[in-house]
């Protein structure tokens, strides 16, 4: 077992490394820094090179995320139109058919003199026709007709005095006392109907958004596992030439961010596209309501979000599949 | 440089491949390790790669007790052993120099480092030319070369080649083992596993013969 001497080698390796001083600490950080920049980069450009299966991941990952993110926009435009209706109740009082326009001023005079009714509309049967043959698209219909069907409306708005709904429904017995009126029909109920479906539906929304965050989280889990699969020989040869667990996991970490950047830039765009489209519909539904409501954009604080949780969603879910995968792979 | 003490290796299933080695390896020696198929060659390059462990006794490489490093560690303890494979492990979607240039990059090493040193490396071998290539469009001994140079780009102190002449034709494992050569002569450590009896004796060094697991011969080089 003697080794032969031979003349005074110094291994080679041995020479490396050994003057890290304060401007080697400088380099090292630059270096690493750079790596990191490098393999984030290196990451964009294999997504690049499937462009194909990496858009399906991607809209897959958009679309999940912009139902709840276009739900909760929409959500959010209900609940600002709807707060202005906060303390508007209102009961419509439809005046029977034989009462003249005298005899109607006269009851809208009168009602305005109680103390528990702050405002009444005036809605002549004329101005009603004419609003509605704009409005409902039957005019001709209407013009076919002899005689205007449609009754004088005063519309009532109670006092702040009136705040509860025994205050409300005395008024409502009161109003429908006076003969002039063939009707008295209360618009609270509904708002308040609405105020509680809006709740549901926002934490609807949320629920919504956990689950599909989940799909996310799977979807790219899966993608990255099956990316993984794809290159066990390289990570196989990597460990055995020294590669770091760390090295190796970085850029499949970075893949995963991309992913999820890119399926939140897709969510973004869809909502955006989603919005535009219902913009007319929703600013006629606004204009029969007489309503100067128009549908918001995706706010600018909701875009960013909407971006983080995205790439965060992406970076997670890759930090997972790659936590569970790639230990199995090691050379043998 | 390596010192294996009544080392054995029994597979997980039961089975003893080696049994009871020892030897050491000093600095700058170059040794082959021969033997039967199945006699253990590949065993005991793994475990001075740590792609296994040991079950009894202890391997020191470079001074340094392997069972003492931890999974972290054998990243690091890897760098310092380069290997060369029979089947060159080499990435096929990455042309020679990113195969050659990847040790320095896991370690990493800087652009111009880099660059300088698989160019140096690539030179050794006689692939300069070719470092824009794919491995695919190589030949096989060439092929061997790029998995060469990737393992010495990083200067390590100790090589270990696994049947690196294996399919090559005799003119072409003798230019191999030159290139060893040139290594060795600069104080690198090499040990090389083969069973081509006739290349192994008709160069003058130390010759480790494994039967069955065990050591059966040792016999010193010639020079
Ligand atoms: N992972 C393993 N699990 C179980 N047995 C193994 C394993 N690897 C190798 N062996 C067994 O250990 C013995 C030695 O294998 P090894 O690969 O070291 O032989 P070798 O000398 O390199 O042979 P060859 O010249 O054919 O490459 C063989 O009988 C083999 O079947
Ligand atoms: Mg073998």
């Amino acid at each position: 077992m003697m080794a032969r001497k031979r003349p005074a080698q110094r291994p080679v390796a041995e020479t490396r490394g050994a003057s890290v001083g304060k401007r080697g600490l400088r380099i090292g950080l630059h270096t690493y820094l750079l790596r990191h920049l490098q393999t984030f980069f290196y990451a964009l450009g294999q997504l690049f090179q499937k462009p194909l299966a990496t858009l399906m991941t991607s809209a897959v990952i958009g679309i999940a995320l912009a139902l709840p993110a276009g739900l909760h926009t929409l959500l959010n435009n209900t609940q600002q139109l709807t707060s202005d209706w906060n303390n508007s109740t209102r009961i419509s009082l439809f005046l029977k058919q034989n009462i003249n326009e005298r005899q109607s001023t006269a009851l809208a005079k009168k009602l305005r003199t109680k103390n528990e009714i702050s405002k009444v509309d005036y809605i002549s049967r004329e101005q009603a026709l004419e609003e509605f043959s704009a409005l409902s698209g039957f005019g001709d219909a209407l013009l076919a007709l002899d005689e205007n069907p449609l009754p004088t409306v005063l519309v009532v708005h109670p006092a702040m005095v009136i705040n509860s709904s025994v205050a409300i429904e005395a008024l409502l017995t009161e109003l429908r006392t006076h003969p002039e009126v063939d009707l008295a029909q209360l618009d609270m109920q509904w708002v308040e109907r609405l105020y509680a479906m809006l709740d549901t539906l926002s934490r609807g929304i949320w629920i919504l958004a956990s689950l599909l965050s989940l799909a996310v989280l799977l979807v790219v889990g899966n993608t990255i596992r099956l990316a993984i699969q794809n290159r066990r020989d390289e990570i196989v040869i990597i460990k055995l030439i020294g590669g770091t667990d760390a090295f190796i996991r970085r850029p499949f970490l970075y893949a995963g961010f991309w992913y999820g950047l890119f399926g939140g830039i897709i969510a973004f765009i869809l909502v955006q596209i989603s919005l535009l489209f219902l913009q007319e519909p929703v600013h006629h539904l606004a204009n029969l309501y007489h309503s100067q409501f128009k549908l918001n954009k995706f706010e600018l604080v909701n875009t960013f979000v909407l971006l983080t949780c995205a790439t965060l969603l992406g970076y997670l879910g890759s930090w997972l599949a790659v936590n569970r995968h790639l230990k199995d792979i090691e050379p043998s | 440089m390596i010192t294996f003490t009544n080392t054995s290796k029994r597979y997980p299933g039961g089975f003893e491949a080696l049994n009871n080695i020892s030897f050491n390896l000093a600095a700058g020696e170059m040794a082959f390790l021969t033997g039967h198929s199945g006699a253990g060659k590949s065993t005991l390059l793994k475990l001075i790669a740590l792609i296994e462990r040991c079950s009894n006794g202890q391997v020191l490489v470079n001074g340094k007790n392997l069972a003492r490093i931890s999974r972290r560690g054998i990243p690091y303890h890897r760098r310092n052993v380069g290997v060369i494979f029979q089947d060159h492990r080499l990435l096929f979607d990455r042309t020679v120099f990113d195969n050659v240039a990847l040790p320095l990059v896991i370690a990493g090493n800087s652009r111009q480092e880099i660059h300088k040193r698989v160019r140096a490396a690539l030179d050794k071998v006689g692939l300069l030319e070719k470092e824009k290539l794919y491995p695919i469009t190589l030949s096989g001994g060439e092929q061997q070369r790029v998995g060469i140079a990737r393992a010495v780009v990083n200067k390590p102190p100790l090589l270990l080649a696994d049947e690196p002449t294996g399919n090559l034709d005799p003119e072409l494992s003798r230019e191999i083992m030159a290139i060893f050569e040139e290594f060795q002569r600069v104080g690198v450590s090499v040990l090389i596993a083969s069973h081509d009896i006739s290349l192994i004796q008709s160069l003058p060094y130390r010759v480790l013969q494994l039967d069955h697991g065990r050591l059966i011969n040792d016999i010193g080089g010639r020079l």
